[in-house]
């Protein structure tokens, strides 16, 4: 049996925090927090630095496991989320074409022995034309600008047609008219059904596109519709919190939150 | 002595076809270990488990004496346990993989040198270190078969992982690629090739035969596949002209292989194309667009 891209019907998956504390060396980088992302959702992740963003995607797709509470992802595996890192470990250096790279994003098809057939060249080709990154199949990674890397590592990230896909500040050292391709290409894998969670630091590119907003300093501050939690009183909040770990803080007693 | 002389030498001493076929074989081998060992930047980690493997490969021959299995067998085990330790204390601790890797190495030489002059003599040593020709008898040949056999096999079957490994570690741990298991895997094929080659080069310079083609290699193309062939020819005429040489002159057969691979770097370097000297001097030409 053949099946391609199109012939897979595209579920959202959801991923639940729920009462969670995740951290690093037993100071939480996110204290008790519950949190939801629905299946099919478009989802802004917004706090200042420190607030734990990244640790929150960190912790869903597995890297770091909470040291209480629940992280759940519902409606797929573990293995089958796309995440984009903030700082990726990509040796740049290794003589590898771009053509290649993105088709790693075939993994979850092909796995590591599995042969490439036509429709899996076309649907790299068609990845890279999403990009517009036409004419670059054959160039080396160390040629590429930041702004072309990340338009490949977006290439890559729709080859692996995940039902929910995690971006870490995807839009670092990309010029205007790139976000503005990227945030479309964003907007259309929301449309073909996918859950997407996005950490950004753009307030206004996150009320012009994204219809939900978690709004995070340590702990949840708002979550829910984009109008609605970037209001300048929950700004001021998210604002407010500490940033240094403090080395005499006491072990939390308090009760898990409902 | 012309050419036809060394030609000679081929055709009418068994010991020095052995030896042709045996630095042949193990240069298919070995140089695509080392183009990944060069492209992951573990080129120095190839030279550690060179000595690493000395104290198995002494224990086995103080069992054994010069039986290659026994040798084989003790150098297998210490270069594993070399490789598994440095990773654990890698794991562990907040100790790098090198610094860890060179303490265990430098322990593991000392080791394997006492338990050398607790019994045999300085020849044996030399022996055990440099290699020779005359080495290769017919079982050393067929494990040196038995290894390349088993290294092809490896990399056809881990060759996506293993790039993936290199590029993108982190994407290849996200997809649920076990690449810590690559890795083992990979420094498996590596202990085994460098095993096979200490008959003919020694447990030194059996490093040599891989890292030298590979980096020579770099010089010349950008793509990995082209690289890996080139870094296998590489070795190949290395092994050809460092036999012919020691069989000419009088010298040991493991130094004058690695120096005819040396030699071929330095040409490499300075004529290569991709990144080498000349290339880059020479006023390049820009296109428009």
């Amino acid at each position: 049996m053949d099946f391609t891209r199109q012939d897979r019907p595209t579920g959202g998956a959801s991923l639940a925090f729920r009462n969670a504390t995740i951290g690093y060396d037993r100071h939480p980088a996110l204290h008790h927090l519950s949190a939801s992302f629905p299946p099919g959702s478009m989802t802004a992740v917004v706090g200042p630095n420190g607030a734990g963003k990244s640790t929150l995607l960190k912790a869903a797709i597995g890297h770091i496991r909470p040291i209480g509470g629940e992280v759940a992802i519902g409606g797929c595996r573990r293995t089958e989320v796309a995440y984009l890192p903030q700082l990726s470990e990509i040796d740049r250096t290794f003589p590898l074409p771009v053509f290649d790279f993105v088709a790693m994003g075939l993994w979850q098809r092909r796995g590591a022995f599995g042969g490439f057939r036509r429709d899996d060249d076309e649907d790299v080709a068609r990845a890279l034309a999403g990009v517009g990154l036409i004419g670059f199949e054959q160039r080396p990674l160390d040629t590429l600008s930041g702004g072309q890397l990340q338009r490949v590592l977006f290439a890559r990230l729709s080859l692996q047609d995940a039902p929910l896909i995690l971006l870490d500040e995807p839009f670092t050292a990309v010029d205007d008219r790139t976000i503005g391709e990227l945030v479309d290409l964003i907007a259309r894998w929301n449309a073909e059904g996918r859950t997407v969670v996005a950490v950004l630091h753009d307030l206004e590119l996150v009320r012009r596109r994204f219809e939900r907003t978690l709004l995070i300093a340590r702990r949840l501050i708002a979550e829910g519709a984009t109008a609605d939690v970037l209001t300048a009183e929950n700004l001021a909040a998210a604002r407010h919190h500490i940033e240094a770990w403090d080395e005499a803080a006491p072990f939390c007693e308090a009760e898990p939150a409902p | 002595m012309t050419i036809a002389d060394l030609l000679a030498a081929f055709s009418d001493f068994a010991f020095m076809r052995r030896a042709l076929a045996g630095c042949l074989v193990l240069s298919v081998a070995a140089a695509p270990v080392g183009v990944f060992l060069m492209l992951r930047r573990l080129s120095l980690t190839g030279d550690a488990m060179a000595h690493a493997i000395l104290p198995g490969v002494a224990a086995g021959y103080l069992l054994a004496g010069l039986n290659l299995w026994a040798m084989t067998a003790g150098g297998l085990a210490a270069g594993l346990a070399i490789a598994l330790m440095a990773s654990a204390v890698t794991r562990l601790t907040p100790l790098r993989e090198d610094a860890s890797l060179a303490t265990l190495y430098l322990v593991s030489l000392a080791l394997g040198v006492i338990l050398i002059s607790a019994r045999g003599s300085a020849v044996d040593v030399m022996h055990l270190l440099f290699g020779s020709v005359l080495a290769i008898d017919d079982t050393a040949l067929i494990f040196i078969g038995i290894v390349a056999s088993i290294t092809v096999l490896a990399f056809a079957v881990m060759w996506r992982p293993l790039v993936l490994e290199c590029v993108d570690p982190g994407f290849l741990k996200a997809v649920g690629g076990r690449g810590a298991i690559i890795h083992v895997a990979f420094m498996l094929v590596m202990v085994l090739n460098l095993i096979a080659g200490f008959q003919a080069l020694g447990t030194l310079l059996s490093v040599g035969l891989m890292m030298l083609p590979a980096a020579s290699a770099r010089f010349w193309t950008r793509s990995l596949g082209a690289m890996t062939a080139l870094a296998m020819a590489f070795a190949a005429l290395s092994s050809v002209a460092g036999l012919a040489a020691s069989f000419a002159a009088n010298l040991p057969s493991g130094p004058a292989i690695i120096v005819a691979a040396g030699i071929l770097y330095a040409l490499s370097i300075a004529f290569g194309p991709t990144g080498g000297l000349i290339a880059r001097l020479r006023p390049a030409r820009h296109r428009t667009g």
